[in-house]
Order: structure tokens, then sequence, then C-alpha cells
């Protein structure tokens, strides 16, 4: 039909034909596969523009350290001298040579399944009570003052108290953690509570939802982005607690070998316990930052 | 019997010490299966009108009688299309409607008569294609057809609709426009809409309803549009009852109830 319009338009005029112009559809070049080495060019890239830069200043780190540790009054492990004290540390996470003479991978485990308990319970109750908060204005009044000076409260402080209320060191460092990751948790429930447009609780209105249906199909979906900030607070606050509570209680988590390690000075010890911390801490923020971008894929995009 | 009844409703909202009178005695009386447009300027309480009905404000005094009983909480016999759509954007278009039909009927349908509900009202505003597809994948035009099904999933006594297409494009707004036509012809269902479109009000209505400039609005006059359904919209742009129907509510809004505030 467009050619038949085509004639028409130019039957009065004279068509020159343009030398090599032809008519018709041009094949596009089949996609040829491209060569291995091709393909992964840009993979190889992208890799190594993100992970040569930390690379490097690790590097870098080490070398100046070493250089600054390495004279004989120097009171700190040069990196080779840790790798020659510490090696089976390294190398060997989930070695076990008694009950006393673990890996670090066993600590770390154990101290993870105390934040674990404790970062729940506070995630539940954190939500709950950042909940009643955000939507009572009574609520808010009588309790957010006391969040606000409770919150300030250094996590350590809370551990003699417990100690004295629970009379045995696990409990006690459970609920520090629990105190520590409460707080974010609550304050921002409460702002995302406050936050839901007016249109989703006429929504809520209308189809008549009790409190029940409101709570996990309005207020959960729609203030999961500020839960996910508080919780991710939180998470991070509960890895510092952590380790602090646990050089005070003993036991076996990281915190304690730490401690130990110093009342031994086994410095190379400290340094490489350190870096485990600071890997899972790292890890464990990431993994809450994944659940809550896949949890409000949704919310967000409106 | 009236199906509907605005009784009397006067509504006043108290800010500190200073009292503003929104609407002062508005009476109406709605027949089953009518289609009523409300137009007035903005600010005119127009859209307090509609959310009194829907009980999602308070009246101040007076009162909303449905079918004989007063009505003052919201609820899916009173369903809302909102202006702004507002479906859960976390829900997919299916979850959306599926949200209203579980709470209204879960007691009372099978789980499959309640799939086979929710997709005939997806059907009839022909969104049923796009059932796995979240708020945010979906245009305007098509958020709003959702948004109608969800209202319509309800079987609601009174269907409201709160500007429903003034968010919209005109060539949406039109074909829109169309399928609340067909789906009031095959329905019969009670609708009351707010707008700010004479032509949409008077294509649409059965009546239109006039109020007059906040604060303190009245309803200043009721017109009975006196055209046969089906209306199309081509037709009717040379037909002289449409014209002429036309015509009052434009002298209405800017003759004798010029709207003084605007620029």
């Amino acid at each position: 039909m467009g050619q038949a319009v085509l004639k028409e338009a130019t039957a009065g005029a004279t068509v020159v034909a343009l030398p090599g112009a032809k008519p018709g559809v041009v094949p596009l070049p089949a996609p040829a596969r491209k060569p291995l080495s091709q393909r992964l060019l840009p993979w190889f890239r992208a890799v190594l523009v993100n992970v040569l830069p930390p690379l490097v200043t690790v590097a870098l780190i080490a070398l100046f350290w070493q250089i600054a540790a390495s004279g004989p009054q120097s009171s700190l492990p040069p990196p080779t001298k840790i790798w020659e004290e510490a090696k089976d540390l390294i190398i060997e996470p989930f070695y076990w040579a008694g009950s006393q003479d673990i890996g670090l991978g066993w600590r770390i485990l154990v101290s993870l399944q105390r934040v674990a308990i404790g970062f729940s319970l506070a995630a539940v109750v954190g939500v709950l009570l950042g909940a009643v908060v955000g939507q009572s204005v009574w609520a808010m009044r009588g309790l957010d003052p006391v969040f606000q000076v409770l919150r300030t409260v250094p996590p350590l402080a809370w551990l003699p108290l417990s100690l004295a209320a629970f009379r045995d060191s696990q409990p006690s460092a459970i609920f520090v953690i629990f105190i520590t990751a409460i707080w974010p948790v609550i304050i921002n429930t409460a702002v995302g509570i406050r936050n839901i447009p007016q249109d989703y609780r006429n929504v809520a209105q209308v189809l008549r939802l009790n409190q029940v249906e409101f709570f996990f199909k309005i207020m959960v979906p729609s203030a999961a982005p500020y839960i996910f900030t508080g919780l991710r607070i939180g998470v991070g606050l509960s890895w510092l607690a952590i380790v602090a509570a646990e050089m005070l209680t003993g036991g076996v988590g990281i915190g304690f070998f730490i401690w130990d390690a110093w009342n031994s000075s086994r410095l190379s010890d400290i340094i490489v316990a350190l870096v485990y911390i600071g890997v899972v801490g790292f890890l464990l923020d990431r993994l809450v930052a994944f659940v809550g971008t896949i949890v409000t894929r949704g919310t967000l995009s409106n | 019997m009236s199906y509907l009844k605005i009784d009397h409703v006067d509504k006043r909202f108290q800010r500190g010490a200073a009292t503003t009178e929104v609407l002062k005695d508005i009476n109406l009386v709605i027949d089953k299966g009518e289609y009523v447009s409300v137009i007035g300027h903005s600010g005119c309480g127009k859209s307090t009108l509609l959310n009194i009905i829907a009980g999602l404000t308070p009246v101040t005094t007076g009162g909303i009688l449905l079918e004989g009983k007063e009505v003052n909480a919201p609820g899916p016999d009173r369903a809302v299309v909102f202006q702004n759509h507002s479906l859960l954007p976390w829900l997919t278009v299916y979850d959306n409607v599926a949200l209203a039909v579980n709470k209204v009927f879960g007691a009372t349908k099978s789980r499959a008569e309640r799939h086979g509900w929710i997709m005939h009202n997806l059907e009839l505003v022909q969104m049923a294609h796009a059932k796995d597809k979240r708020p945010g994948e979906i245009s305007g035009g098509m958020k709003q057809r959702v948004g109608i099904a969800r209202g319509l999933a309800m079987e609601p006594k009174i269907l409201l609709l709160d500007e429903p297409f003034g968010a919209l494009d005109a060539l949406t707004r039109a074909h829109l426009q169309d399928s609340i036509m067909q789906i009031h012809a095959t329905l019969g269902n009670t609708m009351i809409m707010i707008t700010h479109d004479v032509d949409e009000a008077v294509l649409l209505s059965d009546r239109i309803v006039m109020m007059t400039n906040g604060p303190s609005a009245r309803i200043g006059e009721v017109l009975d549009v006196r055209l046969e359904r089906p209306r199309k919209r081509l037709e009717l742009v040379s037909d002289r009852t449409y014209i002429a129907a036309r015509e009052a509510v434009l002298k209405f809004l800017y003759e004798r109830h010029r709207f003084v505030e605007a620029a």
C-alpha cells in the first residue's frame, strides 16, 4: 500500500534512480557469536576496575605498615610476623583442637548466633513498637521522649544491669544486642508508618480492614523501606556491641578471643581477629541490604 | 423510598479557634441506577461531599441515608475510585483487586469463585492481560482502569468516583469515559462522580449537581440531562439537548458563579 502511494506521488515526476540505491530491505548481518576473548573482555575490565583499587590500597597499607613496624623497638607486629605467628588462624578457620583451641570461624559462628537471636528479637519487638508509636499520637508523645533518652545509652552500660537480672552471661549478651539494635528499628519504623500515604489508609478504611490485616497488608509493605533502613543500622550496631559484650562475659565468641589474646600477648591473633570481624560485619550489612532490596522491590516504584 | 439520601448535611472544619464552613445544607436524593455528577470550581467542597458519602469524613450535622439506613463509616457498599488510583504499589494488578474481593467475599464465595470474579472485573475494564504487572509498570490510564475494577469488584451499592479521569490525557480520558458508560449500561450501578469537566459531566450523567463556590458551598442547581442512552460522543456534538445542557452548566459556572479567586 505504501508503494502504491509512492507510485502515484511520483507518477508525474521524472524518477532519477540514485546510483547504487537499491530498494528493499537491507539485511542486517546475522548476529555472529563474538569470540570468547571479546566477550570476556568487558567482564574482565569491570572486575579489574572494581577490584584493583582496593587491592592497591591494601597493598600500600601493608607496605607502609611493614616499614613502620619493622624497627627493633616496634610494639606492634608487621604483616610478615603476623603471617608467621597466626598462619593457622588465617588459613584454617574451622579447626577444632579442644574446647578453647578452635578456629576463628567457629568463634564467629558463636557470636553470630548470639547476634541472630538478639537481633531477631529486636527486629520483631522494634517493628511492633514502632508501629504503635507511628500509628498513635498519644503513644508517640508518651514513648518517644523515653526512647530518645534510652537510645543514647552505650550498649555496654546495659551489661551490668542485665547480668544482675539474668545471672548468666549468655542471655545477658543477647539482651545487650537486643537493647542496642532495637532503637533504630523502632524509630525508623515509626517514621515509615507516619509516612503511609492517606490514600492507602482510605483504601483500608473502605475495605474495612481490621487492625491485623491493616498491619500486614498496608503498614509493613508500605513502611518496608524505612523498616529496612532501621534494620540495617541495627545489625551494624549489634555487631559492634557483641564484640564488646563478649570481652566482658567470656565464653567462646570472637570478642572473648580478642580479650584472651591480649591477656596472653598474642597481638598477631588480635589483628587477624579484627580482620575477621570487619569482613563479617561488612557481609552482615550487605545481607540485610540485599534482603531489603528484594522485599521492597515493589514499594518504591510507583 | 429513595436509594441514597443526603439529608441536610453541613460540614465545618475546626482549626484552633477558626471555623471554616465548607458545605451548607446539602440535600440530594439519588435513585438506584442513576449516574449523578457533581461539578463545581476547585475548592468548593465537592471532594469533601464525596468523602462524606464514602464515610471517610464525618458530617458536622445532617446525615447520609443509604436504603433508609444511616451510614457514617466507610464500607465496601460505597466503593471509591480515587483520583490518583491509590493502587498498592507492592501488589500486582490482580492482587490489588484480590485484596478487595477476598475481604468483601471471603466468607461468601469459594476460592475459585473469587478468582473468577476478580478476572471478570479485570476483563470488564480490559485489564486481564496485565494482571501480573505491578502498578509501576502500567500507564496512568491503565492504573485508573484497575482502580475502577477494584471498586466494581466490591459490588458496591454506590460507586463513588472522585475526579477519576482528572489526571489523564484527553484521549485516554475519552476512552475511559466510554468504558464507564458501557459498564454503567451493563451493570446498571448507581454512580456519583466528582468532576470539573463540563463535557464529561454532560456526556455521562443523568443529572448534574452544580455547586456554588465555597466557603459554605450549597447545591446551586440540579440539571436533568435528558439524552437517550447509549450515548455516542460524536453524534452528541451537534445534538441540541446536549448543547443546551452544556450551555446551562457553563453559564452556571462562568456567569452566575464565577470563581473569583481564579487567576
